[in-house]
Parts: structure tokens; C-alpha cells; sequence
């Protein structure tokens, strides 16, 4: 090849959490099974846009580069997805790059996720085993119930289910897919199942489970197949059994 | 418990839609095609109705409370949503902004619709009876606007029977959710024609 092919990458830029977003256009040179994170890399080594003006690298988010962390998420032409995760060769020219708009944006494509962290602190998606003193083996779990819980497992939190959902904004509280998936995750371990109702009544707070439309958006976006429209219905069955427990029930422990 | 207010009226919505609200439209399209038998069926029926013993304390509680309910809360729903057809074009997806479009229609369409029959009746300015269906849709925009708000209602019920399927946890898999699916696209069929062959029934006498 005499001239080198160039891949052209629209990408909306921010310069700050409160900058006005900006689009700069660059032409990356082409290398044969290039991703949208080495392009990016391209673009840091030598930060000059397609009118030839020298320019701030663009900043992104990144850790894993094998679609397991969730953190290099971002809107790539249209669809949200992990940028790790996209080929150059498999997406439509020019490539349009943008951050999620469900979440703040700190710079460039790096966004905010905090908010589904702190949808898990509200749903307390962990087990508490931690004490002063062994507590030996736990229950043991069905073979067929682990199966499927670990396809919930495989949730990275990586805001595609968020950014696709038209529930989760700005005017909205609602909690998301992705924290009611983890909180049947959860209740669904032998061990977690001790503490299910404390993880219920935090989906029946308010900016909890209430606010899914059923749009099922998330569940055909997720980039691990996560059953999430699923594991909302099974969610939405059980905090309404808490709420009658919570309400008419002596006994509201479990 | 404070707590979970929000909690609480939105699945208190959820009921309401199909505990009275879906019921009473049903019930009301089938009193309605009524007409397609005679005005002599339709006004005996529509008679009956008028004269249950309180009345207006059925009407209050089983109608208006509820519909108004679930009106207020709807519309704050609609408007915090973000719609995305464009970008997710799912069926689904689709469905959802059907549903909180066509409740927009309702409100106007329900506001109207009880102004110009129920309040005029309370006035004495109207009869509940044939003729006064006949009259206001013998109009072909009235006509029309009636269709309009009779299909919206009919989806609006059918669709919100299948996420109130989902919201009580009833269906949890994709399967029972998409035959759900079929199922409601019968009901909206069935009560469909209901509406709308008593609608030509007033207009036309057909």
C-alpha cells in the first residue's frame, strides 16, 4: 500500500464537568484489527485533529481492555457499548464518539458512575460476613440456582442498561437495572438470602425499583445477556410479598 | 414506611389502571354496543346504569377517584420520562411510549368526554340516551376525535394489563411476557371492535 488508509473519528469533547460539549473531528491511520481504545491511543500520541491544529489529547476511561470491568463504556456511533470491545473494521465511517448522557461528565468520554455504586450501597448488594470470630461453611447452594445466578454475576456495572433506559435522567430517580439485577443476584445466595428483606426495602425506598416502565430497553443492550427484564419482574414480585410482609405481617425479619 | 411512599402510589397506579379503571371501560364498551341491538336495548341498558341506588357514590369511588388518581400521576410520569425510539427502536421500547402518549390523549379526550355528557346530564342540560350520542357524533370531526380517544383508551388498558403483569411480578420470564403480549394484543382487538362498531352504531345507524 502506497498511502496509508486514515479512519476518521467524530468525538464529542467537554473540557470540564461544566464546559459546553464540543465535537473535533480526527484521522487516525489505520492498522488492520484496531479497536476504538487503540485509536484513542493513536490520537494521545500525537493530538492533532483532521484541520492539522495541535490539541488537547482526548481523555477516556479504561482498565481491563477485555469487556470485563465495564469502565470504557461509551456512545460509538449511536450505541452504547465498551470501546475495548469495538473494531474498527466491524463499525460504520466515520466513527462517532460520544460520553453516556445518562451520567456526568468529567472530561471528554470519561463519565460519572458513582450513582450505580451508590444504587448498590442502597440495595446492599454484598453479604456481610464479616465478624470477630469464624463463622465455618455456609449453606450450600442448588447446582441449577448457580447456574443462573451467575449470569447475573456477570453484571460490570458498566451504565449501558442506564444510558439505554428512559427512566434513569435527570428528572427521574429511579434506581436502574442494573442494582435490581445485583439485589436478586444477592437474595439468591444462600447466605445473602439472610438478609433479603434489608436489600427489598432498599429497592422500595424511594428512587427505587418503582420507577421501571417497562421499556426493556436494558435487557437488549446488555453486553453480557443478563436476563435484567427478568430479574426485574422476579424483583417486582418480591418487594411487593415485603410490602404486604412489612405491613400486615408480624414477623417482617424475612 | 415513609420511606416507601413512592413505592407505595406507584403500585397503587398499577392496580388502579386495571382495578376499577380497566374493568369499568370494558363494561362501559360493552353496555355501549348495546346500540348495535336498537335504541331501544342501548337506553334500557344506559337507563339501568343511571338508576343504580348511589349512583354517585359508585361513580365517585369506582370512577372519578380513581381516574383522577391515576391521571395525575400518570402525567408526572410521562414527563419524567426521556423518550429514545429513535436510537432504541425495540417493540417494547415502542410500547412504552405508546402507552404515555396515548395517556395524554386520555386526559383530554376523558376531560372532554365527561363535560359533554356526564356534566351535562348533572345539569339537566342532557339525557343519558341514544339520541344524545347520536347527536354529538352525527359530527364527522367528533366522529373522528371519538375513534381517536376510544383506541387510545382500548391500548392504553391492553398494554398497561401487560406491564401490570410485569409490575406485580405475575410474568417473570420472556416467554410468559410474550405470550402475555399475544394475549393483551386480543384484548385490545376484542375491545376494539367493541368501541368502535358502537360508535358507528351512533353515528351511522349501521
Amino acid at each position: 500500500m502506497a498511502e496509508q488508509s486514515k479512519v476518521t473519528f467524530i468525538i464529542t469533547r467537554q473540557d470540564g464537568p461544566d464546559a459546553a460539549p464540543y465535537e473535533e473531528t480526527f484521522e487516525v491511520p489505520y492498522r488492520q484489527n484496531m479497536n476504538v481504545i487503540s485509536a484513542l491511543m493513536e490520537i494521545r500520541k500525537n493530538p492533532v485533529n483532521s484541520k492539522g491544529e495541535q490539541t488537547t489529547p482526548v481523555m477516556w476511561d479504561m482498565n481491563c481492555l477485555e469487556e470485563v470491568c465495564g469502565a470504557c463504556s461509551m456512545v460509538i456511533n449511536g450505541t452504547a457499548r465498551q470501546s475495548c470491545a469495538a473494531l474498527v473494521d466491524q463499525l460504520e465511517q466515520p466513527i462517532r464518539l460520544e460520553p453516556m448522557s445518562t451520567f456526568p461528565v468529567i472530561r471528554d468520554l470519561i463519565i460519572d458512575r458513582e450513582r450505580m455504586f451508590d444504587a448498590l450501597k442502597q440495595v446492599k448488594a454484598w453479604i456481610p460476613i464479616d465478624g470477630t470470630h469464624d463463622l465455618g461453611p455456609g449453606p450450600r447452594m442448588p447446582e441449577n440456582k448457580r447456574q443462573w445466578a451467575y449470569e447475573l454475576s456477570k453484571c460490570m456495572t458498566c451504565g449501558v442498561c442506564l444510558e439505554a433506559c428512559p427512566n434513569v435522567n435527570d428528572s427521574s430517580n429511579f434506581i436502574g437495572p442494573a442494582a435490581i439485577s445485583q439485589a436478586r443476584l444477592f437474595n439468591a445466595h444462600p447466605t445473602g438470602e439472610m438478609n433479603a428483606s434489608d436489600r427489598l426495602n432498599g429497592l422500595m425506598e424511594a428512587g427505587g425499583i418503582d420507577g421501571c416502565g417497562n421499556s426493556q430497553n436494558c435487557v437488549q443492550v446488555c453486553p453480557k445477556g443478563i436476563p435484567l427484564t427478568t430479574s426485574i419482574a422476579a424483583m417486582n414480585r418480591a418487594t411487593n410479598i415485603q410490602a404486604f410482609k412489612n405491613f400486615f405481617g408480624s414477623d417482617t425479619a424475612l | 414506611m415513609a420511606e416507601q411512599r413512592e413505592f407505595f402510589f406507584r403500585r397503587l397506579h398499577s392496580l388502579l389502571g386495571v382495578v376499577p379503571i380497566g374493568i369499568f371501560l370494558v363494561q362501559h364498551l360493552f353496555i355501549n354496543h348495546l346500540a348495535v341491538y336498537g335504541e331501544e336495548a342501548f337506553n334500557a341498558a344506559a337507563g339501568f346504569m343511571h338508576e343504580l341506588p348511589f349512583v354517585l357514590l359508585l361513580e365517585t369511588f369506582v370512577i372519578y377517584l380513581p381516574i383522577l388518581f391515576h391521571a395525575i400521576l400518570g402525567v408526572y410520569i410521562v414527563f419524567t420520562s426521556r423518550y429514545s425510539t429513535r436510537r432504541y427502536g425495540f417493540f417494547r421500547n415502542w410500547m412504552f411510549a405508546l402507552q404515555r402518549f396515548t395517556g395524554i390523549i386520555l386526559v383530554i379526550f376523558i376531560a372532554w368526554h365527561v363535560f359533554e355528557t356526564r356534566v351535562q346530564v348533572a345539569l339537566g342540560n342532557a339525557d343519558v340516551n341514544y339520541s344524545l350520542m347520536e347527536g354529538i357524533l352525527s359530527s364527522t370531526p367528533m366522529f373522528w376525535f371519538y375513534v381517536v380517544g376510544v383506541i387510545s383508551a382500548v391500548f392504553h388498558f391492553a398494554n398497561g394489563l401487560w406491564s401490570f403483569l410485569v409490575t406485580w411480578g405475575i410474568t417473570q420470564t420472556p416467554k410468559s411476557q410474550r405470550i402475555s403480549t399475544y394475549v393483551c394484543l386480543a384484548v385490545f382487538l376484542a375491545v376494539s371492535y367493541l368501541g368502535i362498531r358502537s360508535l358507528l352504531a351512533f353515528a351511522y345507524g349501521v
